[in-house]
């Protein structure tokens, strides 16, 4: 796909984003919309995997772990774009009975989740392990991550930053959405992450950083981040983002991190996202 | 009644050591991970023979067990051991969201458990990890006896798919098991049949039971022993089979009395077949340092402590 239809793709997506929290009247508009174009980016041009056979193994394919789980209607619109199960799923979000559970779960069987997540920090820990089976396997695919910038708070993440580092897991690709938005105000003010270029260098990671809300950009970080892959050192991609892009009146606000749009908002907001590939 | 003897005196976590060797070399999915504790919880030999599936995950119990789960995600058959504590209190939301809820095949190993662990003292005198763990649905716990038990559990955890908790102790107690004595998950093991008392007993407290039964012996009254290695799924129908015939009951396990083996046996006695039961546990306590016979002693969880408790259910019957 050319630049142009990921773009597509990504509206798309946007508006799905939208009408799913609307339709559950609840959910994280906020932090789904600044990654969006990094979600379409992989699952549309970068990774090669298999939507019609999914199996939560992922042998000899590349495999993608959403550690901010509360951020899961992106992947889920993603996932049923790119062929895992029907769009017209997506209405489900949050329903009684729905695979599209509030935050991403396996025990409901989502063709493509491989780990619930949710609760903050684990998932980079958990990408690391598939990485390390693939490797003990001879597999050559990729393991990738999304995480938030607020989530780099978790202890964890810096556990599995120096584990990774000292074992030289070189088949990851790890990204931040880094909208310097969280619950309770701009990251800086909660607890400042400081220089986090240097934070993740320090810890032995190679770092790239790119507009995680311009596809071209994100598109050229991830083909230099694969060009430094298999060469001893974990990969970071620090995504510059802004919460809720693509509709005016959530950018940059925390208040959008976990409220939903009410008609007249959803309807304000669609005017300024074309529907592109239909909506469900 | 049956007789048993000591056949050697070794420490339960040896007898992991050797199983996790055992299903390293019978399957290679099988991979083991530490927390800087290779030695104490005896990974050593697994280490040396499989240094490619062996993690050091240094002292970063929250990464480890997470790493775990994205290992058993990718089909492997991680085995993550540290100290019972560090193992379960500390990395409960990693278990409950990665392992659990997830339904991931990692096996959690638990070393030092219980007060037995000695001279260490409360910090690492695990007694509330059971409770924990059998909260968490699809959760097996398992808590073998002696070290020869040990290498049967370890074995039937890797064969066994699905998230287990494998809890055992750090020193040298009395070993009585035999590798002929059948060992399958979720089948409760009678190690002596009587008929006036079931005691239901559980890792370092089934000899402890086992000493009692002889004590009770001296003084007329049959005593049924039971070990119930398996506290999830738990064997109701020998439970309750035990307690129609003997009428009472009395549980015995090194752990606090809420969130134990008394709270699983008396579910599921007072659900079938309600007869009066006594336990031995730690009555919501903290561990102290010394010795583990001078902390069975005051804790109430030696063999003597085992007679008096029969004595009140009986008397209640």
């Amino acid at each position: 796909m050319n630049v142009n239809e990921l773009n597509c793709v990504a509206t798309q997506v946007r508006r799905d984003v939208l009408r799913m929290i609307n339709g559950a009247g609840s959910g994280h508009p906020g932090g789904s919309l600044s990654c969006t174009d990094y979600i379409v980016s992989l699952y549309f041009s970068e990774m090669n995997v298999n939507p019609e056979k999914f199996t939560m193994k992922g042998e000899n394919e590349d495999v993608f772990y959403l550690s901010n789980g509360h951020v899961c209607p992106a992947l889920y619109s993603v996932l049923a774009r790119r062929g895992y199960y029907p769009v017209s799923e997506l209405a489900t979000l949050r329903k009684f009975g729905s695979r599209l559970q509030g935050h991403p779960s396996i025990s409901h069987g989502l063709p493509g989740i491989r780990m619930a997540s949710g609760s903050l920090g684990q998932g980079l820990s958990v990408a690391i392990g598939h990485a390390l089976a693939k490797k003990l396997d001879g597999d050559k695919s990729i393991v990738y991550t999304l995480h938030g910038d607020g989530e780099l708070q978790e202890g964890q993440i810096w556990e599995a930053a120096m584990f990774a580092a000292a074992n030289k897991v070189d088949n990851l690709i790890s990204a931040v959405d880094y909208n310097h938005q969280q619950i309770d105000g701009r990251v800086e003010q909660v607890v400042s992450l400081g220089d986090l270029k240097a934070k993740w260098e320090s810890f032995g990671w190679i770092v790239f950083e790119c507009n995680g809300n311009n596809i071209s950009e994100i598109l050229v970080a991830l083909k230099k981040a694969k060009s430094m892959l298999f060469n001893g050192k974990p990969i970071m991609i620090l995504l510059h983002t802004t919460m809720g892009f693509g509709v005016d009146f959530m950018l940059d606000d925390c208040k959008w991190h976990g409220t939903a749009p009410n008609d007249e908002q959803l309807s304000a907001a669609l005017k300024q996202l074309p529907e592109t590939l239909g909506d469900y | 009644m049956k007789s048993y003897k000591i056949l050697d005196n070794k420490d339960t976590r040896s007898g992991f050591g050797v199983g996790l060797l055992q299903a390293g070399q019978a399957d290679e999915r099988v991979v083991a991970l530490t927390a800087d504790l290779k030695g104490s919880v005896k990974m050593d030999s697994f280490a040396k023979a499989f240094p490619d599936r062996f993690y050091e995950c240094g002292i970063a119990e929250a990464n480890m067990i997470d790493v775990a789960a994205g290992l058993a995600t990718a089909g492997k058959i991680p085995f993550a051991g540290t100290f019972a504590n560090f193992a379960t209190a500390r990395v409960y939301d990693q278990i409950r969201q990665c392992v659990a809820y997830s339904n991931k095949n990692v096996k959690i190993c638990a070393s030092h458990a219980g007060v037995t662990l000695g001279e260490d003292g409360a910090t690492h005198q695990t007694l509330e990890d059971i409770g924990l763990m059998k909260m968490l649905p699809g959760m097996t716990v398992i808590v073998p006896c002696d070290y020869q038990q040990n290498i049967q559990a370890t074995v039937a955890a890797a064969k066994h798919v699905g998230p287990t908790y494998l809890r055992f102790g750090r020193p040298k107690r009395p070993v009585f098991t035999t590798p002929d004595m059948e060992f399958v998950i979720g089948k409760a093991q009678l190690l002596n049949e009587g008929k006036d008392v079931s005691i239901f007993a559980t890792g370092h407290l089934v000899w402890e039971a086992l000493v009692a039964c002889e004590k009770l012996e001296e003084r007329g009254i049959s005593a049924e022993v039971i070990n119930i290695h398996t506290i999830k799924p738990l064997d109701v129908e020998a439970i309750i089979k035990s307690v129609m015939k003997t009428g009472c009951a009395v549980t015995a396990e090194e752990h606090q009395l809420n969130g134990g083996l008394f709270d699983s046996v008396a579910q599921a006695v007072i659900r079938h077949n309600p007869v009066p039961m006594e336990a031995v546990a730690v009555m919501d306590e903290w561990g102290q340092s010394g010795t583990p016979d001078e902390l069975l002693k005051a804790y109430h969880l030696d063999s003597d402590s085992i007679v008096g408790a029969v004595l009140k259910a009986i008397v209640r019957k």
